[in-house]
């Protein structure tokens, strides 16, 4: 199996520059965070708000640059700081954002959404890129109507589908999900992870999976690793980290997951009775 | 006799493209010491409903109820100072933006001393004490100092614990809590529902849980409600309800869960349940 | 929603079918602005046709009929409806070719201070930083100057003039669309669908312009109106001062200037100029409120 992504310590500082009474300070995000994702498959990063898994998750899509740390697509070690960022690496890595309402721009069709990215970056002729946009406007489960429609006119589960399908226009190699269903409703949110299951067994797309939702990432992940404070405590195989969690935040984690289970209503309806 | 007691309530609302009913004909009733949980995904009307009984919704709003008592007594025929003098004192809510419900510019002592002032008519002195008290038991560490914070310096778990204590300063007899966990971390989450359910069996509240989250559901309520655009679909025990559901949505809803998954792909509301009126009836 | 979707089925474009319905929804609520529009297009209709049903050239001199009185007082004559100033021109078709100047002031004045002041403002809240700094300080300095003050001293500069006129007074409004422009642009660019089009490889160029500048524009095209009434009122200020336009134009603040000595004793030499800009700009601006109204999501109710 190849790799195709791979994080040797990455770093992540944020300069808080000083004022008049206070003073200056260095916010470290990400702290020397190292891992490696094998094609076709899924790294979840899971952690609560302010442990830098969405900082970490914008490094790896190549908009912000790492403070230290060496950071390999396929292999060929990209550095942004630099500015060594080529139009091929640009295309291997797409994202997905959390919320469905602000990644559209609302100015431009959903046809002038999907094909924006190749005509930045390739010469394909307007029809071609036509035919790939709706083929894929298809793909993720939409009709060919939608091509000239507004974003404010979908749901905020279609418009998920839409930045997908935007996502893969470039044949991308690698896609980071930011959160993708944690707006969506429970129903939308099954959808989108089968079409995310679908997409990734068809063109075999490597899956970075940022979410705080454990129950997702139990369903969807290959690897599972656990962010605290800008530090990963926790980084195995899905069922590895699940059954037997080693770091004492990846257990207060699971404990304080709500249980929808029979058992544990029954327990915990037991309990309030005795009460 | 039921705390609260709503029966075929219709809201609808005004607007640029006609008529909008966001709840259409939903019964429900509360008792004391009983919580109950109203489930839906957006657009059900969940929140929507609550809001109408407490007579929070824009003037937009044609709210029509064949009854909405609290307390034996008719909220919609009594004028609108003395609904207002019940709301905030025996009826309280609390929101799921923590950060967005209190008001910037002022201290979180000032905001709850506040309530304590209009509602209970304390002196000042007396005032402070009760925060003080109430704060204690919220869970807050500090309660005398952190009385004079602002709230953009405290935490989003901080801050619900903040809305909790102004809910229940006036010890009132039905709480109700619009999505009050969904802007929090897992953890945090935790704390603040075990803190709810402390406060409700402790003072014997009423509580209505308003969420879309189905473990928080199984974590808190004692019976539930189950709403899908505007209507309800079911209604039953908490056990029953997880165990064995009557209405193919709300089987469907548990079935979505990635917590209940039995093979590679997750079953799609849409697989599972045929909305029988077609969406343009209903948006 | 339901009209939404039946409006959809038969037109090509439905969203923007639908999204000029709910504009004039919310615009026809407020009946200021309703008025302010109609007033507006019959004074652009005016303009357009003024030489047709202009009655009398505007710089046609009857010598005979110097200060004749509108036709409704004693005196009056019935081919000067409006009476005519102190060397015999017709007031009705001097005010009709003044909508002419004052139109034509608003819109080259509001045009160039949008256009200049919007790029200023794109680059200053995209860039941030010096640029920012730089442009945001002379910005500063223009709008430390009372404006008028300033429009004088630049056309007592460039010289009299309505063209100088103009140029001056595009300046002195340029402040405020730069600073709407960069709060704007500083509000988008943090929005995910921005970060999106940088993942897709867009130049700085593309992203200031074309993806976060077409949903800055429902400020900017309100004080756009707000400023073209602004704008004529200050022509007609420099005009009066006599730093505008020059006689014989028919420019309403010329008009006015020109009549200064018979305040007291010919009222409708002074008083209909000083209505047509009063009436103008009252319809400007109420067109402006309705506008905000209709364009603002944070003033819109639920």
């Amino acid at each position: 199996m190849s790799v195709i992504l791979e994080a040797r310590n990455i770093v992540r500082d944020y300069h808080v520059p000083g004022s008049f009474l206070k003073k200056a300070k260095t916010v470290h995000a990400v702290k020397g965070v190292s891992f490696q994702v094998e094609k076709g498959k899924t790294l979840a990063i899971v952690g609560e708000s302010g442990c830098g898994k969405s900082t970490l998750g914008r490094i790896l899509t190549l908009i912000d640059p790492a403070t230290s740390g060496d950071l390999l697509l396929e292999g060929n070690k990209v550095d942004i700081a630099k500015g060594d960022l080529t139009p091929e690496m640009r295309r291997k890595v797409q994202i997905v954002f959390q919320n469905p309402y602000g990644s559209l721009n609302p100015r431009q069709k959903i046809g002038d959404i999907l094909t924006e990215p190749l005509v930045i970056n390739t010469n394909t002729p307007a029809d071609e890129r036509r035919d790939r946009a709706m083929a894929l406007l298809k793909k993720v489960g939409l009709e060919e109507k939608h091509y000239n429609r507004y974003p404010h006119m979908f749901s905020g589960g279609q418009r998920q589908r839409i930045a997908i399908a935007r996502a893969l226009m470039l044949n991308p190699k690698l896609l980071v999900l930011d959160e993708p269903v944690s707006a969506l409703d429970l129903s939308v949110q099954a959808q989108v992870l089968n079409l995310l299951a679908d997409l990734q067994d068809e063109f075999q797309l490597t899956y970075v999976f940022i979410s705080h939702d454990l129950s997702v990432v139990r369903y969807i992940a290959d690897e599972v690793m656990v962010m605290y404070f800008g530090e990963a405590v926790e980084y195995g195989s899905r069922d590895e980290v699940f059954a037997d969690p080693k770091h004492s935040y990846t257990k207060t984690l699971f404990a304080a997951t709500p249980r929808a289970d029979v058992e544990s209503i029954r327990a915990r309806l037991a309990k309030k009775k005795a009460a | 006799m039921a705390l609260l007691e709503i029966e075929n309530l219709v809201v609808e609302f005004q607007t640029a493209s006609g008529p909008f009913r966001a709840v259409n004909g939903v019964s429900m009733k509360v008792h004391e010491r009983e919580v109950l949980a109203i489930v839906g995904e957006s657009g059900s009307g969940k929140s929507v409903s609550m809001l109408a009984a407490m007579g929070l919704l824009p003037w937009t709003a044609n709210v029509t109820a064949d009854k909405l008592t609290f307390n034996g007594r008719d909220l919609l025929a009594m004028p609108a100072n003395e609904r207002r003098k019940i709301i905030g004192k025996d009826i309280a809510m609390i929101f799921q933006e923590p950060v967005a419900s209190l008001n910037p510019c002022f201290t979180v002592g000032f905001q709850i001393e506040e309530v304590l002032r209009v509602h209970m008519g304390l002196d000042k002195s007396a005032r402070r004490k009760r925060a003080i008290e109430l704060f204690q038991s919220v869970g807050i560490a500090d309660p005398a100092e952190r009385l004079g914070s602002y709230p953009h310096q405290m935490s989003g778990g901080q801050c619900q614990r903040v809305m909790i204590a102004i809910a229940i300063a006036c010890n009132p007899k039905l709480l109700i809590a619009d999505e009050p966990t969904t802007a929090l971390d897992v953890t945090i989450q935790k704390q603040i529902l075990d803190l709810l359910m402390k406060l409700q069996a402790d003072h014997g509240m009423g509580l209505i849980m308003i969420t879309h989250n189905m473990g928080v559901v199984a974590e808190t309520a004692d019976r539930v409600v189950v709403q899908y655009k505007g209507r309800k679909m079911e209604e039953a025990d908490v056990l029953t309800l997880f165990e064995n559901p009557k209405s193919n949505y709300t089987r469907a809803l548990l079935a979505a869960l990635p917590d209940n998954a039995t093979g590679d792909r997750l079953p799609t509301i849409s697989e599972l349940f045929v909305d029988d009126q077609v969406e343009g009836a209903a948006r | 929603m339901s009209q939404a979707a039946a409006t959809s089925a038969v037109s090509t474009d439905p969203s923007r079918r639908a999204r000029l319905a709910e504009f004039w929804y919310y615009f026809s609520e407020n009946r200021g602005a309703v008025i302010g529009l109609v007033f507006f297009i019959f004074l652009v209709l005016v303009a357009i046709f003024a030489p047709l049903i202009a009655p009398h050239d505007p710089t046609q001199q009857y010598r005979d009929a110097v200060l004749v009185p509108p036709v409704w007082q004693e005196g009056g004559r019935a081919d000067f409806l409006l009476g005519t100033d102190a060397v015999g021109r017709d007031m009705l078709s001097r005010l009709i070719y003044g909508t002419q100047f004052s139109l034509f002031v608003g819109v080259i004045v509001t045009t160039l201070s949008l256009v200049v002041g919007v790029v200023f403002g794109v680059i200053a809240g995209y860039f941030r930083g010096w640029v920012d700094t730089a442009i945001m300080r002379v910005m500063d300095i223009i709008l430390a100057f009372p404006s008028l003050l300033l429009a004088l001293v630049l056309v007592a500069i460039l010289g009299p003039g309505l063209v100088n006129a103009m140029i001056a007074i595009s300046l002195v409004y340029q402040p405020h669309f730069v600073r709407l422009a960069r709060a704007a642009v500083m509000s988008e660019k943090s929005r995910d669908y921005v970060v999106a089009a940088k993942v897709a490889g867009a130049s700085h160029t593309r992203l200031m312009f074309k993806t976060i500048l077409p949903n800055c524009m429902a400020p900017l095209i309100v004080q756009a109106t707000l400023s073209f009434s602004s704008a004529i009122l200050d022509a007609a200020a420099l005009g009066f001062l006599g730093m505008g336009a020059q006689p014989p134009t028919p420019e309403w603040g010329t008009m006015l200037a020109e009549a200064r000595e018979f305040i007291q004793s010919k009222w409708w030499v002074v008083t209909l100029p000083g209505v047509a800009i009063l009436i103008t700009v009252l319809a400007i601006n109420l067109m402006g409120d309705g506008l905000r109204d209709a364009l603002d999501p944070k003033l819109k109710r639920s």
